[in-house]
């Protein structure tokens, strides 16, 4: 797929709790190409002194109508700090789209459950309304520390079956996501965004349980097209490989967890 | 119109900036941000006579204006790049210089050797000066000898351009220089990453899987202005300077100090498509100069 390099219109930016910003963009001229769900963004990072490197930040929904990416972004550092902090207006430049996205389905009657924590659900929103368009049932299983980190309810909630797990119980089922009572259905596929550890428990419960799994990765990146080899990951088929590039999205059989 | 091109030993470029090994890949990766015809050449990432699958992961961290790698030459060896990448990149209309690495003086000439009858490869860059690796690399390139060894034998056995890139990582980096000079070198380019280190101070462990890796960046960009312009006073083969470059400025900053040429690398990660910037940038300067050749900048510093 071709990459762009391409300026950004900042159309909306709304703060989701205290640490995390919805970026709504859209480019400074023209239409935005065809973008798969589990793509990422280059973003450039202004007003922030310490900040050399473009920031990976996942695309979290595309409005063709409205012409407009979605990046929704976790207060992580200095870099993230001054995105959530650029006001409407600004102009943003994004190096995109990287990488390669979640798969879908061939056979629409799979049963497919899309296991999204903390701000690792952004790119299963697009990722859902990509399925639903697609004629593929929807199911969400969406965790948090708390009831106030469980982000853009609404927009999961007109894509499909939400189910909501918080750690201290403040809202869904109390608990992790590998915990919720929904995982013990009959599920022929997951697909997963989050931190480490629940990516890696919830592969776990997919290959004890004979599921099919793709996770999507977020190794420490410069580049973002594969050619400084920072952001690698031991696979079992080619040895160490770019999550910028062969990912960020992987099958865990591919992987060496 | 101004003249961009210069020359590095017998090496023509249409202009002075070249891409840095191991920040570029092979070219295709960049191909939808730069016109690869448009530059003066690529340098490809470093490339070892078998296959190496670098440094564990975590291998890159960010740093005040710059970043540290310790990728440890991660590459599928010189024969893959023969049989896959070659007749993928062949036919770009500018220099493909390989940069070649070792772990001992007889693995560097195998490699050169094997890369020899490649028509479009009319150089290679010998990196005596990977911070990343146990066996080769810097250890050949700290000490006069070890230097000297690796480039008197590859001279004897490759007759197109020898470039040998420099570590900055010793005490003074013009003995180097001009022992590899006296060893045949055609060019010598400067500087590689500095060695550095960074601690995560919460968790209380370095960031880096090797612990110590190699810092490149703007953080780096006086202090290599300040080698090439010592090199160049030192030597009378050309210097192709980098080391922090990340806009036009720089690179005729490089070159007032002394560089016949310019590398940019980490640059690349931020804007990929700063080369050709650059490039519109020094031909710009010269017409604002009035100064008609790139080759007139070259040590064109006044004290």
């Amino acid at each position: 797929m071709k990459k762009y390099i391409s300026d950004f219109i900042i159309v909306s930016n709304e703060r989701l709790h205290a640490n995390y910003g919805l970026l709504k963009l859209k480019p400074a001229e023209g239409l935005l190409p065809e973008i798969l769900p589990g793509q990422f963004c280059q973003v450039e990072i202004k007003n922030s002194k310490n900040t050399f490197l473009r920031r990976p930040i996942s695309v979290n929904y595309v409005d063709y109508e409205a012409n407009q990416l979605w990046l929704l972004v976790r207060k992580a550092g200095a870099g993230t700090s001054a995105l959530i902090d650029a006001s409407e207006g600004d102009k943003v430049n994004l190096v995109y789209p990287m990488g390669n996205g979640f798969s879908v389905p061939v056979d629409k009657s799979r049963r497919l459950l899309l296991i999204g924590g903390g701000v690792g659900v952004a790119p299963l929103l697009y990722f859902g309304e990509v399925l639903k368009n697609a004629g593929v049932d929807v199911n969400f299983l969406l965790g948090a520390r708390s009831k106030d980190d469980l982000l853009e309810l609404g927009e999961f909630y007109k894509r499909g079956n939400v189910y909501l797990s918080t750690e201290d119980g403040s809202e869904g089922e109390k608990g992790f996501v590998t915990t919720h009572s929904v995982l013990s259905e009959k599920w022929d596929s997951i697909s997963c965004c989050g931190p480490m550890p629940m990516m890696k428990a919830v592969a776990r419960y997919a290959v004890e349980n004979g599921i099919d799994c793709e996770v999507s990765l977020e190794n420490v990146m410069a580049c973002g097209v594969g050619a400084c080899l920072c952001c690698v990951e031991d696979t079992a088929d080619h040895g160490n490989v770019c999550v910028c590039k062969e990912g960020p999205v992987f099958n865990i059989k591919r992987l060496k967890w | 119109m101004v003249d961009l091109s210069v020359n590095i030993g017998s090496l023509k470029l249409k202009n002075p900036v070249l891409t840095a090994s191991g920040t570029f890949g092979y070219g295709e990766e960049y191909a939808d941000f730069v016109d690869l015809n448009r530059l003066g050449g690529f340098i490809v990432k470093g490339t070892t006579l078998n296959h190496r699958e670098g440094n564990p992961y975590p291998r890159m961290v960010e740093t005040p204006s710059g970043m540290l790698n310790a990728v440890g030459l991660q590459n599928k060896g010189v024969d893959y790049f023969i049989n896959e990448i070659y007749p993928r990149i062949k036919d770009v209309d500018s220099q493909v210089i390989v940069n070649v690495s070792g772990a001992c003086v007889e693995d560097y000439v195998r490699v050169c050797e094997k890369l020899a009858p490649l028509d479009k490869i009319e150089a290679v860059e010998i990196n005596i000066s990977c911070p990343n690796v146990k066996q080769g690399g810097m250890a050949f390139g700290t000490t006069c000898t070890g230097a000297e060894s690796v480039t008197r034998a590859i001279r004897e056995a490759y007759s197109k351009t020898m470039i040998v890139k420099l570590s900055p990582n010793v005490t003074d980096i013009t003995e180097i220089a001009r022992a590899v000079e006296a060893a045949g070198a055609d060019a010598v380019s400067l500087t590689n990453t500095f060695l550095g280190m960074a601690i995560n101070v919460e968790t209380q462990r370095p960031y880096l899987s090797t612990v110590t890796g190699g810092l490149s960046g703007a953080c780096i960009r006086p202090i290599a202005v300040r080698m090439v312009w010592q090199v160049a006073n030192a030597v009378k083969i050309p210097v192709v300077g980098l080391g922090g470059i990340m806009n036009g400025r720089d690179a005729v900053e490089f070159m007032l100090a002394g560089a016949t040429a310019v590398q940019v690398g980490t640059a690349n990660f931020v804007d990929p498509s700063v080369t050709v910037k650059i490039i519109d940038y020094i031909e710009d300067y010269l017409v604002r100069h009035g100064i008609s050749s790139a080759g007139d900048l070259i040590g064109a510093m006044t004290v």
